[in-house]
């Protein structure tokens, strides 16, 4: 069993991305609960959307302290695949495995829709797949993705921007950047390349009947690295 | 301590029922017995005003697994799974505290539901709020709609539909109505009936405190400038412990450790004990030392009535207690045994060493006081203007006015609402909002299910009959256009003061309508909720029956949607045309007021029209359907323009009919409602 999709108390999309992985994959994978530690032989760990704790504090803030967080930083030391999602990202960001932080979305207000998605850096192990725009919604309160000027450069820099949204043709700006957040980021990876965060929901993208099969190129394509 | 005249008259019990609760006791109450029986005798948790009304409705069918007197209805859906549903208002709290009100009204109708051992996977919001144009109404709206996003969202349960109305018949009295969904495997269906004396009564979730100490009593109640002192009967909401509590319940009966299980809302302690004991016909012991406090010095009278929110209360065998323990510790949940079963039939309730109350649980609710109004037609519909005699000189440019009806705040795209609910999780969103009835896939299953809350306060106010009529029959066009057969529906009444006989007479007619129709559809009432008291300073709201109504497409049949699938397809328009503009939202709009008649609703010919819609999808005939709602035909058709594929248009030919000769103009055709 490769695959493992943590549920802390809170988490409201381990289901779906459950559903998601299994359905792409064609092989079970592995719900862990939040005091637990990731099987051994994990070679995916997924953080799902929700709100950990209530997101009372600051969303992640508290989750960023369960036990289990323990092994999902080994196995982000040892190379293995972390990919968190919305509430996962946030997650992410306070246990510094990625740089940044999350602030209110730009009107304040919790926002779920469909966005387009720039693939700013093909041929990573959640990108490896061709095509350059993806169709994903978004549903979050706190995913205005916030860095200082520098450390913005360095991101940029280093090919550690993933993900931008976008207009239906690719246009990155401000009107079609949904929550404010810095340079339109909707996804970044740490330096090494094998740690992801991103504000959009894969998993809720990956049937005609939901609106969108996009989702399932992020996760034919991190199966296949990691799973 | 001495029960005055004046104490039992602010208990909003009058001497006649005082005289009943001496029968029952056959003694003087204790201050703490006073205060049950006033928020069990209240019109939200007795029903005492509405009963004689409630019961003309259907209840049965043979697909209704459970009617009106559970925590909520369940309808069959399939071989495998039931579906449980029910609808309930928060008015009166969202008023004066519209994010808290709002907010906990969601998670009180999602314990309803997780409570029978379903999950919850829906939620709706009918919602009505004055003229937008007022900064007051304004405050309301928004902490309405976050206050639902928030803890809608936070518990992950997806909200899909509803509507949102204004009018300034709501001034200072919003209408919040929340329906909540979910699915259950039909042999885990678990029930609030107390049984097995020696079984023990589990309280679990958050604390006690002193908030909502008369919620239910003060929902029966007119608002008044003297609510706004009431403030503290408004709860505060945590979605985080009602999600930890959803999880825990939920594997609390997959694990088939409780008995019976009951949530804490409305009347809290005092109504889950009497009802549970009630029901099964058993006695219960609870000492209240052992209630988890947040409060220093709680009265028995308080800790009794307390409406805190996340509460639950479950019957035990003493057996399973680790067990149930196991599987609260996990959620970081506390279980705490508040007391036994046993077979004397009384609630007794204990508090620092002394019986606080000793109550013949059943002759709580056998013994509740039951009236028959009076009633009387109202003055004002003799005079509401005519749409057929008046107004129709107004001459104006269409296009123009078209446009600027459609940004109106009651046609308008209610995107800036649902966009702020997350609509999308548990991944069984097919038809988002903003369509005609919600769609699920249901996971596991072929078939899906399709959902709509509707009502017109404007109808039943120029005729609750018809209204009330209508008012079904909206529901039931809403669902038949996703191509779903209408299995049932629950229902919110919202009215003014019952004791008023015009307003009696609106609750009576709107009753009548909706249980002529819901026979006629084969839809049978599940359940619901009355609210009456609605009613601000300047008088009562528009009387606003709001129906919930849930419907299946059968596999193989693919779900419908309202927007214009493709070029090239046939516009058909099914029904006979309008003929005036009476109850239409255009001269609503126009003039701000109410303009008659009514439209007239005829259930066979509704009854048809269901029909051919679901036979129709069943069989492949249309790629999209949407029906004529608020606004009318033009209004129906820009949405179906506007929701439809990329760069759809459409062109539109209406043949000329003879028009009536009250109109001087065909703007019936246009924005008058078919019916």
């Amino acid at each position: 069993m490769s695959t493992a999709v943590v549920v802390f108390p809170g988490s409201n999309c381990e289901k779906d991305t459950l559903r998601a992985v299994e359905a792409v994959s064609g092989r079970p994978a592995t719900l862990v609960w939040h005091k637990d530690r990731l099987p051994s032989g994990t070679r995916l760990a997924v953080l799902p959307g929700g709100f950990s704790y209530g997101d009372y504090l600051r969303a992640g803030a508290i989750a960023q302290f369960s036990p289990v967080m323990k092994s999902v930083i080994e196995l982000a030391k040892a190379g293995g695949l972390v990919l968190g999602i919305c509430n996962g990202f946030q997650i992410l960001l306070e246990a510094r495995l990625l740089p940044g932080a999350m602030i209110r979305n730009r009107n304040l207000h919790f926002i779920c829709r469909w966005i387009n998605l720039r693939i700013e850096r093909p041929g990573t192990p959640f990108t490896n797949f061709n095509p350059r725009i993806l169709r994903i919604p978004i549903a979050h309160a706190m995913g205005n993705y916030f860095i200082d000027g520098d450390g913005l450069k360095q991101l940029e820099a280093r090919g550690q921007v993933i993900f931008r949204y976008c207009s239906q043709s690719g246009d990155v700006g401000d009107a079609h950047n949904p929550n404010g957040s810095a340079g339109s980021i909707a996804g970044i990876c740490n330096e090494a390349g094998n740690v992801l965060g991103m504000m959009p929901h894969p998993e809720r993208a990956i049937d005609e009947a939901l609106g969108s099969v996009d989702g399932r190129c992020i996760w034919e394509s991190v199966l296949k690295c990691g799973g | 301590m001495i029960i005055s005249p004046q104490l039992i008259e602010e208990h909003g019990l009058n001497p006649r029922e005082y005289a009943t609760i001496i029968g029952i006791l056959g003694r003087e109450p204790t201050l703490t017995e006073l205060g049950i029986f006033s928020v069990m005798w209240s019109e939200h948790c007795s029903y005492k005003n509405s009963k004689p009304l409630l019961r003309t409705f259907p209840t049965e069918g043979p697909h209704i697994l459970q009617g009106p007197g559970e925590n909520a209805g369940i309808a069959d859906f399939n071989e495998r799974f039931a579906i449980v549903f029910k609808m309930e208002s928060h008015n009166h709290p969202s008023a004066l505290e519209p994010y808290q009100g709002a907010a906990t009204g969601v998670g009180g109708i999602l314990r309803d539901i997780f409570t029978m051992g379903a999950r919850p996977i829906a939620l709706l919001d009918s919602l009505r709020f004055g003229d937008p144009g007022n900064a007051r109404t304004r405050h309301i709206i928004s902490g309405v709609v976050e206050g639902i996003a928030d803890y809608g969202n936070a518990v992950g349960v997806p909200t899909v539909g509803g509507e949102c109305y204004f009018s300034s018949a709501y001034e200072g009295n919003p209408l919040v109505n929340v329906m909540c969904v979910g699915i259950i495997e039909k042999d885990k269906i678990t029930r609030a009936v107390a049984s097995g004396a020696g079984n023990l009564v589990v309280y679990y979730g958050n604390s006690t405190g002193r908030d909502g100490i008369h919620g239910a009593t003060f929902a029966s109640t007119e608002l008044s400038e003297e609510s706004e002192q009431k403030r503290s009967a408004v709860q505060v909401g945590d979605p985080f412990t009602e999600k930890k509590i959803i999880e825990a319940t939920l594997e609390l009966i997959a694990t088939n450790a409780v008995v019976a299980l009951q949530d804490m809302g409305a009347a809290g302690l005092t109504c889950s004990t009497a009802e549970m004991a009630g029901r099964g016909g058993m006695g219960i012991r609870v000492n209240l030392d052992l209630v988890p406090q947040r409060a220093e010095n709680l009265t028995a009278y308080e800790i009794m009535l307390s409406e805190s929110q996340e509460r639950m209360l479950a019957i035990c065998e003493p057996r399973k207690l680790d067990l149930m323990k196991s599987i609260l510790a996990k959620w970081d949940l506390d279980a705490h045994v508040l007391g036994e079963l046993d077979d004397t039939g009384l609630m007794r309730v204990e508090h620092q060493g002394k019986i606080v109350a000793e109550i013949p649980a059943d002759k709580i609710s056998e013994n509740s006081p039951v009236y028959q109004r009076d009633k009387r037609w109202p003055d004002y519909m003799d005079a509401l203007p005519d749409a057929r005699t008046e107004l129709l000189e107004m001459v104006m440019s269409a296009r123009c006015e078209w446009l600027d009806f459609l940004a109106s705040p009651n046609i308008c795209s209610k995107r800036w609402i649902y966009e702020q609910y997350d609509h999308m999780v548990q991944t069984q969103t097919t038809t988002p909002p903003g369509d005609n009835a919600a769609v699920l896939r249901i996971h596991d299953s072929p078939h899906s299910l399709a959902m709509t809350a509707d009502g017109n306060g404007l109808y039943c106010y120029l005729d609750p009959y018809e209204g009330g009529k209508l008012a079904v029959a909206e529901a039931a066009r809403n669902v038949a256009c996703a191509g779903a057969r209408p299995l049932a529906i629950t229902n919110c009444l919202n009215f003014g003061n019952p004791l008023k006989p015009e307003i009696f007479h609106q609750l009576s007619e709107a009753v009548r309508g909706i249980g002529e129709a819901c026979r006629t559809f084969g839809t049978p009432v599940t359940g619901g909720n009355v609210s009456l008291y609605n009613e601000n300073p300047d008088g009562a709201i528009w009387p606003t029956p709001v129906i919930g109504m849930i419907g299946r497409v059968s596999a193989p049949a693919k779900p419908l949607k309202a927007g214009f699938a493709r070029p090239g397809l046939d516009i058909i328009h099914v029904g006979p045309p309008a003929d005036h503009l009476g109850g239409s939202e255009y001269l609503h709009w126009k003039t701000g007021k109410a303009h008659g008649p009514c439209p007239s609703c005829n259930l066979s010919r509704e009854r048809a029209l269901i029909d051919f819609l679901v036979e129709a999808c069943e069989a492949g005939l249309l790629a999209s359907a949407h029906d004529c709602g608020v606004g009318g035909l033009a209004v129906t058709l820009t949405e179906c323009v506007l929701n439809g594929a990329d760069e759809i248009g459409a062109d539109i030919s209406i043949a000329r009919r003879q028009i009536p000769a009250s109109c001087s103009m065909d703007r019936a055709d246009y924005f008058g409602k078919e019916s």
